[in-house]
């Protein structure tokens, strides 16, 4: 039994520990937000949150969840309410919307570390996530926007 | 004649061929079905609309909750048909917005698309053939509300007038929710007028997308994350060759791996069935299989480039002769040749293909991104011995499209049928990236040789195209129809057969030359590799002539309202005057396609022999436009999509085997690799054009023109090589 949260819920599993957090979120907890693009750590599809870091989870054994915490997209907010998704809705992000979970956990981590992200602190956090749909102009600006979302909430 | 040789991957049964032509002889016999009105009761039932609600036509329902659902026979992709389609339809309904939802249609010839006379999303055609269909059905619907509520307050219809959900007549009024069941019993008018555009509220505003907030929290469906009860999970061990045939496997480590139910044979390859795809896939990788090689098992892309220049050597298909090339070119004063080379593309959707089968004695129900409806249910219904009417595809969301998900083959689908019929329970064949991306089915590879002239004044005067490459259409069951009797593929020259420069002597010439590699329309299909070569090519002509390449193409253009007013719209808003720092230059393209006009500059500096594009400014004139917004995305995003295959992308065969297997052997632009883009829509009466293609064709060109204002050197092979430069 391999034991950890997701989303805030204690789960124990009875899995192959070698098998990939991603399939094991997607498979055994049908949370299937989490995307698999690559299977590498290529395209940052699967990106979820483990102790608050993102991690790609197409490569990370399951094992290595044990006892920690694990947020997906599904748990980035119950309502559509974290900057981000208010920011992408407002710019009208997606198109096709697969790589979309990915980008937001990642950019989630990136918003967390910097009240207000340069370009090219966007880059290095980003550059990870593959999007196909060519909708990397309108994350930038979204990433910008939740950034002066955070910061008006913050100072009410 | 084409008289392609196809390996078992392309080889279509009569049954397939006979079946495509059924759908495509209605469509060229020009009626079309395009729309029906069927009776509410009948619809209904076969919609199992709730009973509550009000289905005027096959296109919308109204519940008694108000909220308008609109039912959408194209699939949405990344293009936004789930929001541009039902503003066309809530338009012209007097909907409120805000209770406007989408459903994806099920298959059903009603749903045919009223050009192409099938079920299908390509060809950046859904807005523009579902402009009056939508408006229509959107108009019958409100027509009959009307009516319900006339009735109910003894009025005549024409004292009613609609708001926002509501039919007013004086002071009072009924909303649309609760006037349904009514309107439901009334007989739908033969005629309705439309709305005079100057009137709309929602066509042409930059309306949000309807579909975003599923995006943001992992609720969209695509076709990777259905669940079924009892659902198995296949992956296949597919050949290393195209054309390659299984001789045989060893299974013996697979089959005792932990979930793992069947190992079977089917002509794919060998499929393993387990009871998650973790399970399958490795067991999948622990299957030792032997195969027979085939013909193809000395492929190699660099001889086939060098077999493909000298074909261009020699006289292709005529396609298009304006005067005498030949003459003008051995007249001309100053002359230039350049051969142009494109490679093979994978489409590379980031959702990799799969397919979901529950496959039962009587009825098969399938569950998938497709752009090809009719095709795939008439594909899978073959293979399940049933009947297409037994057959139910459900088109979930697709994580991405680009062509790929409208196979002729139906290949995705079909083999999880035959994987479906030895499961034994509803199964999810699952391909892994390099399943998808060693697949086939891509862009062709060409090679485009041009020749031109200019006269002493620099007019360009002579211009012969030789195109190579593998036709798409050959041997698909829709050649008989699309290659309309010619002995070459339009799809193979489109781009440069109407080639827009007042150039008095052209010929286009192509040569199809024959390769078992499965080949398939990539976003923007040949437009694709033919604004790379003109564009480059007409700026060579303008260096040749001692001109600005934006004012050699002006005066080349004055006759071509469009493309001028799209090229002059993107030099403008990119100041193509003023000077640039020092290692930037600017690059400007101009093409047509998909009945749209498209320009692009591109500012790129090169540094240690790496490209940069910094910026990006795209015009675009696509007639009379529903939703700017997504316009624009469009544009931004077939700006990278071919941004990407300019500066990074090529898929090569050595011994057969392809070189490529993921993102790190076959890159996508990524996020500190965009440029900006901005683009600028025209303000048009004309005609409707596509939308999801056009962005693609002109990046190439204009970073390849733009490399050159930079270095000097010019760009004639994809992708871009500085090594390569010229």
């Amino acid at each position: 039994m391999i034991g950890f949260s997701v989303n805030g819920k204690r789960v124990d599993l009875d899995v192959d520990p070698s098998t990939p957090l991603l399939w094991v979120i997607r498979e055994h907890l049908g949370l299937t937000g989490t995307k698999y693009g690559c299977g590498m750590a290529q395209c940052g599809a699967c990106t979820v949150h483990i102790d608050g870091e993102a991690v790609r989870s197409c490569v990370a054994p399951v094992l290595g969840a044990t006892g920690k915490a694990v947020t997906t997209i599904e748990g980035l907010s119950p309502d559509l309410s974290h900057p981000l998704q208010r920011a992408w809705l407002e710019e009208d992000v997606p198109q096709c919307g697969y790589c979309q979970s990915g980008q937001l956990m990642s950019a989630a981590v990136l918003l967390r570390d910097k009240l207000k992200p340069t370009d090219e602190d966007i880059d290095e956090a980003m550059t990870g996530n593959i999007c196909r749909c060519g909708t990397y102009p309108r994350i930038r600006r979204a990433i910008h926007r939740a950034a002066e979302m955070a910061a008006k909430a913050g100072a009410r | 004649m084409i008289s392609p040789k196809m390996n078992d991957r392309q080889s279509i049964s009569g049954m397939q061929r006979r079946d495509f032509l059924k759908v495509s002889v209605a469509a060229s016999g020009g009626l079309l079905i395009g729309f029906h009105f069927p009776r509410v009761g009948k619809l209904a039932s076969a919609q199992q609309a709730s009973a509550d609600g009000f289905m005027p036509n096959a296109f919308v329902r109204i519940g008694t909750d108000e909220r308008v659902t609109v039912i959408v026979n194209h699939s949405e992709m990344g293009q936004g048909v789930y929001t541009s389609l039902p503003m066309l339809l809530a338009e012209e309904l007097d909907a409120e917005w805000s209770k406007v939802g989408y459903e994806s249609a099920p298959v059903d010839p009603k749903y045919n698309h009223p050009a192409f006379g099938m079920q299908m999303t390509g060809g950046s055609s859904s807005v523009w053939s579902g402009l009056e269909q939508f408006r229509q059905a959107g108009a019958v619907a409100r027509a009959m509300l009307i009516a319900a509520a006339a009735q109910q307050w003894n009025v005549d219809a024409s004292t009613c007038r609609t708001e926002s959900g509501t039919v007013l007549n004086g002071s009072r009024k009924l909303t649309y929710g609760h006037l349904a069941p009514a309107a439901a019993k009334v007989t739908p008018p033969e005629h309705v007028q439309l709305k005079d555009p100057k009137t709309f509220k929602l066509i042409r505003k930059p309306i949000r997308r309807l579909d975003t907030p599923e995006k943001l929290n992992g609720k969209a469906e695509f076709g990777i994350d259905v669940k079924l009860p009892g659902m198995l999970t296949a992956a296949i061990a597919r050949p290393p060759i195209f054309g390659a045939k299984m001789k045989n496997f060893d299974d013996s480590r697979a089959r005792s791996m932990p979930g793992v139910r069947k190992v079977v044979a089917v002509p794919a390859g060998v499929a393993v069935i387990a009871d998650t795809f973790w399970q399958a896939k490795t067991a999948r990788d622990a299957l030792r299989v032997e195969w027979d090689e085939g013909s193809m098992q000395d492929f190699d892309t660099g001889k086939m480039m060098q077999d493909f220049r000298e074909r261009a050597k020699t006289p292709g298909i005529s396609v298009r002769k304006d005067g005498d090339a030949e003459s003008a070119l051995a007249s001309a004063v100053k002359k230039i040749e350049a051969v142009y080379e494109v490679p093979y593309l994978s489409h590379l959707m980031m959702e990799p293909l799969n397919c979901t089968v529950d496959l039962r004695p009587d009825s098969c129900e399938v569950w998938t991104g497709s752009q090809f409806q009719t095709i795939d249910r008439a594909n899978a219904a073959k293979i399940a011995g049933l009947a297409p009417e037994k057959v139910q595809l459900h088109t979930t969301f697709l994580g991405g499209g680009f062509g790929r998900r409208a196979n002729p083959q139906s290949d995705f689908v079909v083999e999880a049928v035959y994987v479906a019929r030895a499961a034994g329970a509803p199964v999810k064949v699952i391909w892994t990236r390099e399943d998808d991306m060693g697949g086939g089915w891509y862009r062709p590879a060409f090679l485009h040789a041009i020749e031109g002239g200019v006269d002493a004044s620099g007019n360009a005067v002579s211009w012969r195209s030789r195109l190579v490459g593998q036709s798409i259409m050959a041997g698909t069951p829709f050649a008989a129809v699309m290659l309309k009797g010619k002995d070459y593929d339009p799809a193979s020259v489109e781009g440069v057969d109407d080639l827009p420069y007042a150039i008095p002597n052209v010929a286009v010439e192509s040569h199809q030359p024959e390769i078992n590699v499965p080949v398939q329309w990539w976003r923007s299909v040949g437009h694709s590799h033919t604004a790379f070569a003109v564009e480059c090519f007409i700026d060579e002509l303008a260096t040749l002539a001692h001109k600005d390449p934006y004012q050699f193409r002006r005066a080349l253009l004055e006759k071509q309202p469009r493309h001028l007013g799209v090229l002059n719209l993107a030099a403008e808003k990119a100041g193509w005057d003023k000077p640039l720092q020092k290692g930037m230059g600017r690059g400007i393209a101009v093409h047509f396609a998909f009945g749209s006009y498209a320009a692009s500059v591109a500012e790129v500096s090169v540094t240690e022999g790496k490209v940069r594009v910094h910026r990006m400014v795209c015009a675009i004139d696509c007639g009379q436009y529903v939703n700017p917004g997504i316009i624009k995305a469009q544009t931004e995003g077939g700006a990278v999509f071919g941004a990407s295959a300019a500066l990074f992308q090529e898929l090569t065969f050595e011994s057969g085997r392809l070189q490529q297997t993921n993102f790190h052997t076959f890159p996508v632009m990524r996020i500190n690799e965009c440029p900006d883009i901005e683009t600028h829509i025209v303000e048009s009466t004309e005609k409707s054009g596509g939308i999801g293609e056009p962005g693609v064709p002109c990046a190439a060109p204009a970073i390849a023109n733009a490399v050159f204002a930079v270095t000097g050197k010019r760009i004639r092979r994809l992708p871009i090589r500085l090594t390569e430069a010229v």
